[in-house]
């Protein structure tokens, strides 16, 4: 779950960014006719298309933006379990618990693959994780919302997973060959998250009770407009886009991802019997999309600078799985050290 | 980068990569990489991370630095040779229709 959009620097001010971007995508002058001729052969493989791979040559602001984007959404998949891992133990049937502890173990598991994809870009493990939990590093803002009911939890397949479906397609398609890879994997086991989330959803509105049945729709109404902010800031106001189009990290821009998400979400919602909470919401025959009202991008940009409902929780809960885990990492290895040492002695 | 504050980079557990076979008969293929303190653990890690769907029947894990690769420079010197010996290929040969399939 995450939005290839909304990768903003970490550790500062978003307001920064279009200075930052433009300081790092401006011309910078080649030093020497090798590196000019390195940033030829790496800017002709753009344009035709091609992959970049972790050995080959790159400029620094296309490793350093990828790093930035690939730790931002592994730290989001793994702050992503939280919303939902507090359903675990409360969901309502055997069954919904299987299906949720399995969603949650995916969202780790993706979280994995990217950082692994994150690492081959020369960067560790326990930088990202630092980065993470001195709050220096984003991720998505979505989780920073809390999940009051269990319509929540199925709203966020539905809808959160839905949305980071969207953004993810197009990033199985990306420059850099191992975050696209690892997407390729993400997208496969993401359309079960969808699906799961959808069919809770179902079952509560054909079958449940009327409080259940407002239930489902309270939590879309509190989910609705924080999910088509997950597609990040309005192209006018994104800086960044070009240079990541260019460099063919990023493929659909921001509002033509959400137009998507809208197009496609406004039939679901109707088989499934709840209202989208958007007055404004209807068919525009002359553009054949559908028109949306106007997004809180205040709310959006005080929740991504640490002010949210949850920011501080999540975080914190983040830090005391580290700091409780620190003694399991550290058994392991001793262990794997006394077992290489016995090993050792053994064949001397 | 920044250096990171309160982290032992030494603690870090190794890098391992990780082969799978998805079916017997079938080659291992490379599927990824992840973090592992020995490679029974690292067998394990990859059953969780990389077989939650019955995606393999084997496993390999190898440490990441055993791996000796080929270098993008070397690109044009290893492979480009193979390039004008099209003769290689069974294609370059025409036989007449009427041997048929040959």
């Amino acid at each position: 779950m995450y939005t290839q959009s909304f990768s903003v620097p970490d550790g500062e001010q978003p307001q920064a960014s279009a200075a930052t971007s433009a300081a790092s995508s401006g011309k910078v002058k080649p030093i020497s006719a090798q590196e000019a001729a390195l940033q030829a052969a790496f800017d002709a493989r753009i344009d035709a298309d091609g992959r970049i791979e972790p050995q080959d040559w790159m400029p620094e602001a296309y490793r350093k933006t990828l790093v930035r984007q690939i730790s931002q959404h592994a730290h989001s998949e793994i702050v992503g379990m939280l919303p939902e891992g507090n359903w675990i133990s409360r969901a309502p049937s055997l069954k919904r618990k299987a299906i949720l502890l399995a969603k949650v173990q995916d969202e780790g598991g993706h979280g994995l693959y990217l950082y692994s994809a994150a690492e081959t870009l020369g960067t560790s493990r326990d930088q990202m994780l630092d980065a993470l939990h001195t709050g220096r590093a984003k991720y998505s803002s979505i989780f920073n919302y809390p999940t009051l009911t269990w319509a929540d939890v199925g709203v966020i397949g539905w809808l959160v997973d839905g949305a980071a479906i969207m953004n993810q397609i197009p990033l199985c398609r990306c420059s850099y060959g191992p975050y696209a890879r690892a997407m390729v994997r993400v997208c496969k086991e993401e359309s079960f998250h969808q699906r799961q989330g959808y069919e809770a959803l179902l079952v509560m509105m054909t079958q449940g009770t009327q409080a259940q049945k407002d239930m489902v729709q309270a939590a879309v109404n509190r989910w609705w407009w924080k999910c088509l902010a997950m597609f990040g800031p309005p192209d006018a106001d994104s800086p960044n886009s070009a240079q990541g189009m260019r460099w063919g990290i990023k493929r659909i821009s921001n509002d033509d991802l959400r137009q998507k998400f809208v197009d496609a979400t406004v039939p679901q919602a109707k088989v499934l019997g709840v209202t989208l909470p958007d007055p404004d919401l209807k068919w525009n025959e002359s553009r054949q999309h559908h028109d949306y009202g106007s997004i809180d991008w205040d709310e959006f940009w005080a929740t991504v600078n640490g002010n949210g409902p949850c920011n501080k929780e999540r975080l914190n809960t983040r830090v005391k799985a580290w700091q409780e885990g620190a003694w399991v990492r550290d058994a392991a290895l001793a262990h794997s050290r006394k077992q290489a040492l016995k090993h050792h002695k053994e064949a001397a | 980068m920044s250096q990171a504050t309160n982290t032992k980079a030494l603690s870090e557990w190794p890098l391992w990569e990780v082969f799978v076979r998805s079916k017997q008969g079938l080659e291992h293929k490379h599927c990824g990489s992840l973090h592992a303190s020995d490679a029974q653990h690292a067998l394990q890690m990859a059953r969780d991370v990389y077989t939650r769907r019955q995606e393999g029947v084997s496993i390999w894990v190898v440490p990441s630095n055993h791996i000796t690769a080929s270098a993008p420079e070397d690109k044009a010197e290893f492979f480009e040779p193979a390039s004008d010996k099209i003769y290689r290929h069974p294609t370059f040969y025409t036989i007449p229709d009427e041997v048929g399939h040959m």
